[in-house]
């Protein structure tokens, strides 16, 4: 990338190093299309109930970890007949919501799912390629040398390979049947919410990487690099 | 030239039907596309989850001591007309059940069933009976512990005779709401119709008398204040009053 971070060695070393495969510039756009796709509709999603908690279960009822007061869903007001169930030792309550909430979550549901799909199979097909041709290793793997520097190779495999995944794992510690066939996902994560809570705070990580990384590419040349994941040259 | 020209219309015209043909044969044993992406990908994820997951799987099952506070939204009582799924003639009904205590409430199950027939609750009360304390998981992100007891939707359908025609079973409701599963979901030993909460009667505000629970799916999909069941051979969409054509995932799995 930055002619600056690639010790001249190096650059002798890999001669076509702005050469991207096919497969990897199919790939990263597909990746880079769904990605922003999952994080314009996550958003909505989360816009329906912008509150995060910890643990199992967390709702309208139960402190919050952290409330986001994006809308007035943070914290609905107008709750009608609170019963409370005596009978348990924690004595929980019940009450009915009568508040109208702003839900966009039928399209941005399946919106979310759908690019999902999109980005498991693609994020698949990256992976098995990117072993395959060893370009996880001469140039993503967290090592001197190659055509990027430490830090862009730390930063790129910790996203690709750490971060989005764990998106991934987080997301479907939240689907009531993946984890009705795989329990251990709510034990890896802590529970339903503490796995959304997670969810959210990846796609904040996500978000600040996508964020650098645009401004890495604006900053060091925006036309060769987009030539350079366009047509390979 | 002019006979070239039939034969084509007449193949074109095949292909039409051939399409139409086998576009109703989905229709009839699947969720519909509608040729939108959304419901396309909703699709994919309801196939792939009955193709790659185990389909006895239960649902995690919790202490007592884990019971948590749960909130009631949606249609909180059918008889109030300020609430989304009021409907004039089904809330008067209700109202009167209600007062009464719902004694003369019915279950109504119909369809591919050998005998249609109807429950009062006392009836479902002397079914055998299943208690459970589940995860109830909201499409808005949040999150609830509770207790349900009810009949297993299995014994119900046994009790009215299963066809061997029977791929769906749809809920027809007092808030006017209709959604249905399919048989694989209808015959999962945790879906219940409930009549208990947190050991008492289930209050009016989660779907008094009877609701259902699909524990293997959002809450959306347990649905309240059960008026009949329906079993069919084809996949129905309810019209206007089902989820799909609000916009909402048939499937809610995931």
């Amino acid at each position: 990338m930055a002619a600056v971070s690639r010790p001249m060695s190096n650059a002798i070393e890999s001669p076509t190093p702005q050469r991207h495969a096919l497969w990897v510039r199919v790939s990263h756009w597909l990746i880079a299309f769904s990605v922003l796709t999952l994080a314009y509709s996550g958003f909505y999603i989360l816009l329906a109930h912008p509150r995060l908690y910890w643990g199992e279960v967390g709702n309208d009822l139960t402190p919050a970890l952290l409330e986001l007061p994006l809308n007035g869903n943070h914290r609905p007001e107008a709750w009608l007949e609170t019963v409370t169930f005596d009978a348990f030792a924690n004595k929980p309550i019940s009450a009915s919501r009568t508040m109208e909430i702003f839900n966009e979550n039928g399209w941005a549901r399946s919106l979310h799912f759908l690019a999902g799909w999109i980005f498991v199979v693609a994020g698949a097909c990256y992976f098995a390629f990117g072993v395959v041709t060893r370009h996880v290793w001469r140039d993503l793997w967290p090592r001197r040398g190659g055509s990027y520097s430490l830090v862009q190779r730390c930063a790129y495999t910790s996203v690709a390979f750490v971060l989005l995944p764990f998106m991934v794992l987080a997301g479907l510690a939240m689907s009531p049947q993946v984890v009705a066939a795989f329990p251990v996902l709510l034990d890896v994560f802590g529970g339903h919410q503490s796995a959304r809570t997670l969810h959210f705070f990846g796609f904040v990580a996500i978000v600040a990487f996508v964020v650098g990384h645009v401004a890495m590419v604006l900053f060091t040349g925006l036309g060769r690099h987009m030539r350079a994941m366009v047509v390979g040259r | 030239m002019s006979k070239r020209f039939t034969t084509r219309r007449a193949v074109m015209k095949g292909l039409a039907s051939s399409a139409a043909i086998t576009l109703a044969g989905c229709s009839a044993s699947e969720p519909p596309t509608y040729g939108n992406v959304l419901r396309m990908g909703d699709w994919l994820t309801y196939n792939a989850h009955r193709l790659l997951l185990p389909r006895q799987s239960l649902a995690r099952e919790y202490d007592l001591r884990d019971i948590s506070a749960a909130p009631a939204i949606g249609t909180t009582d059918p008889a109030d007309p300020s609430q989304p799924g009021f409907v004039e003639e089904f809330a008067e009904d209700y109202a009167r059940f209600l007062h009464e205590g719902f004694a003369d409430w019915r279950l109504i199950v119909e369809g591919s069933v050998a005998t249609p027939s109807s429950f009062s609750l006392e009836d479902l009360k002397r079914m055998r009976s299943r208690t459970q304390i589940t995860r109830h998981a909201c499409e808005e992100g949040w999150s609830a512990i509770m207790q349900w007891t009810g009949v297993p939707l299995r014994a119900v359908l046994e009790a009215a005779g299963i066809r061997s025609d029977a791929r769906f079973v749809q809920f027809h409701c007092y808030d006017a709401f209709v959604d249905g599963i399919d048989m694989l979901d209808a015959l999962h030993p945790q879906t219940i119709l409930a009549y208990g909460m947190n050991g008492r009667e289930l209050p009016i505000a989660h779907g008094a008398p009877l609701r259902v629970r699909v524990e293997r799916q959002l809450g959306y999909k347990s649905m309240k204040f059960l008026r009949g069941l329906v079993v069919t051979s084809e996949f129905d969409d309810n019209g206007p009053y089902g989820m799909i054509q609000n916009g909402w995932s048939w499937y809610a799995g995931i």
